[in-house]
């Protein structure tokens, strides 16, 4: 199985990355050979087979709903690339 | 010897003892640093500074006659993807090349608290994803042993610094291997401890289910001293684990009679280099010498391990890096029209080649019409793969098995070639999968490269693992070999 080009675009609208067009060839030829490699496991029986999501076996940790200041809103603020008056800014989203 | 070349216990005699001051070992280990990183390229930045000033403080400790902790004063250095307060901590990508964490990850906490001396911060592959330490953005690291090989990956700067002598343990963190590999591949002690033993709050997350924090050091009994401090439940991390921590020195020093080793007939085959498999064989020689009972046993699923770990990891990856939209923090690009460009360009300028390949794939392994054929799939042969995990330690009480197939690579040589990088992680990443505790320790050579023994433990076995580590380490002394440089 050999993934299209269009297919390789659809990927990365989904992922937000963009990429061009060399590299769409290129995504195409890498993903579908490791594809190719890990679909070895369609030979595995795994029927009446639990899936395992995480190894701990702990199930919905919980804590208290309380409220800890962190004290640092300030300089979390300035590490945006784009602030202005204690906001984040961003791009338009409605033109 | 010189001071930079000992071990943690060795130092921290001599820091009780006051035959040398925390600065002064701080010192040298930063003079070994700007003589010999022009050539490894371990380190991304180094904290001279702020180390010296933290060496002061134990110097003022010990002048007091007071008794100081087993880390305390001693220098040591962090993989760039474990936070640090006030330290650029980028995961070696362009992404978060100016990102200086505003808290400390609690490794790095419980470290401080316990007077641990950062040298700085080591190179690694880009965000941890890669076998080589190739995949940083800024610089390639060197193996000690042979300059124009890897030091392996992704913990390669951290590996390699200790191999050199640079600091006197470091710390990285494993994935698929990412610890032991590099130990192996650089003639160092590495461990990944059980999943959740070590709080990963503060590491830059790559696959949340297999990621754990591990010491790098020249010996186990190292290792030991540092899981000591660094292991324990933490509110800041759901996974990690509640049981209480014991001293793992402790037990170092029992004997291996009667205890149980497998040695798993599927850790072998292609692609294994006979030198590796020649060192293998001795050490498990060795360990019957000691007393321990070997036998042959089968982990029948250990061949799907690595599939189920690039569907799994992936999808993993593709979900963690979608925090980095260049909004609230790290790279963002110049040009955008708007926000969907916004978004587009600034993944697309600042993640390298990995990290990319690696968000494609965990998206296309996740979405609409793929999830069960791929996704449910390797989850339920994960299921399988623990399954003989935990029949094979109803037998045994630890496996041996090798950590690579082969020996360092050359620079280059798997770059061009993903899947067969991938195929390097074989005996690592079924650990990963299981969520069990496994160390890499040295075990001789091959082509005058390094060889690591990898024992595998059961669940919460790290005093089994570092016992038989420890006891194969004192009746042997490849631990002891150093590169020249």
């Amino acid at each position: 199985m050999k993934l299209t080009k269009q297919q390789v675009e659809y990927i990365a609208h989904l992922a937000r990355l963009g990429v061009s067009p060399e590299e769409k060839e290129k995504f195409a030829s890498e993903l579908s050979s490791i594809l190719n490699y890990v679909s070895e496991l369609n030979k595995v029986d795994t029927e009446n087979v639990e899936p395992t999501s995480q190894v701990t076996g702990f199930v919905n940790v919980m804590r208290k709903d309380e409220v800890e200041k962190f004290g640092q809103e300030k300089e979390l603020i300035e590490m945006a690339p784009e602030h202005q008056g204690g906001c984040v800014k961003t791009k338009v989203i409605l033109e | 010897m010189n001071f930079n070349e000992l071990t943690i216990k060795e130092a921290h005699d001599k820091l009780q003892s006051g035959d040398i001051f925390a600065t002064e070992l701080s010192q040298v280990c930063l003079r070994r640093i700007s003589e010999v990183d022009p050539q490894i390229n371990a380190f991304l930045r180094v904290t001279g500074e702020q180390a010296l000033a933290a060496a002061e403080k134990v110097d003022e400790k010990i002048r007091r006659g007071k008794k100081i902790g087993p880390l305390e004063g001693i220098p040591m250095a962090l993989k760039d993807n474990l936070s640090a307060k006030g330290v650029i901590t980028s995961s070696a990508s362009r992404t978060l090349q100016n990102y200086v964490p505003p808290y400390d990850a609690t490794v790095v906490q419980k470290l401080k608290k316990a007077g641990a001396i950062m040298l700085g911060k080591t190179n690694m592959d880009e965000f941890a994803m890669g076998s080589s330490t190739e995949n940083s953005a800024f610089q390639i690291t060197h193996n000690p042993w042979n300059l124009g090989c890897v030091p392996g990956g992704s913990s390669g700067g951290s590996a390699a610094a200790v191999a050199s002598d640079e600091c006197i343990y470091a710390l990285g963190s494993d994935t698929g291997g990412s610890v032991r590999q590099p130990a192996a591949l650089c003639g160092v002690v590495g461990l990944k401890p059980t999943y959740g033993r070590v709080s990963r709050y503060g590491l830059h997350a790559m696959a949340s289910s297999l990621d754990q924090i591990g010491p790098l050091a020249k010996t186990v009994e190292d290792c030991a001293y540092v899981l000591n401090i660094i292991s324990g439940h933490d509110s800041r991390d759901s996974t990690s684990g509640t049981n209480a921590v014991p001293d793992y020195t402790e037990t170092l020093a029992r004997s291996l009679h009667n205890l149980k080793i497998g040695v798993p007939q599927e850790y072998a085959g292609e692609g294994m280099e006979e030198g590796v498999a020649e060192q293998i064989k001795n050490a498990v020689e060795q360990l019957k010498e000691l007393g321990a009972k070997v036998r042959k046993v089968s982990l029948p699923h250990t061949k799907y391990a690595l599939a189920v770990y690039y569907i799994l990891m992936p999808a993993e990856v593709s979900a963690n890096l979608a925090r980095f939209d260049g909004i609230r923090y790290g790279y963002a690009t110049e040009a955008a029209k708007n926000l969907e460009e916004y978004y587009l360009n600034s993944r697309a300028e600042s993640f390298g080649p990995e990290v990319r390949r690696r968000i494609m794939l965990g998206a296309y392994v996740l979405s609409a019409g793929y999830y069960d054929a791929y996704y449910k799939k390797a989850q339920q042969v994960r299921t399988l793969v623990i399954n003989d995990f935990k029949q094979v330690f109803r037998k045994v009480d630890v496996l041996i098995t090798p950590v690579s197939p082969t020996p360092a690579f050359k620079i280059g040589e798997k770059a061009s070639d993903p899947l067969s990088m991938y195929l390097s992680d074989v005996f690592t990443v079924p650990v990963n999968i299981a969520g069990v505790p496994a160390i890499s320790i040295p075990c001789g050579f091959s082509r005058n490269l390094p060889v690591g023994l990898q024992i595998i433990g059961p669940w919460c076995g790290e005093e089994q693992v570092l016992q038989v580590a420890y006891q194969y380490e004192q009746a042997t002394d490849w631990h002891k070999k150093r590169p020249n440089i």
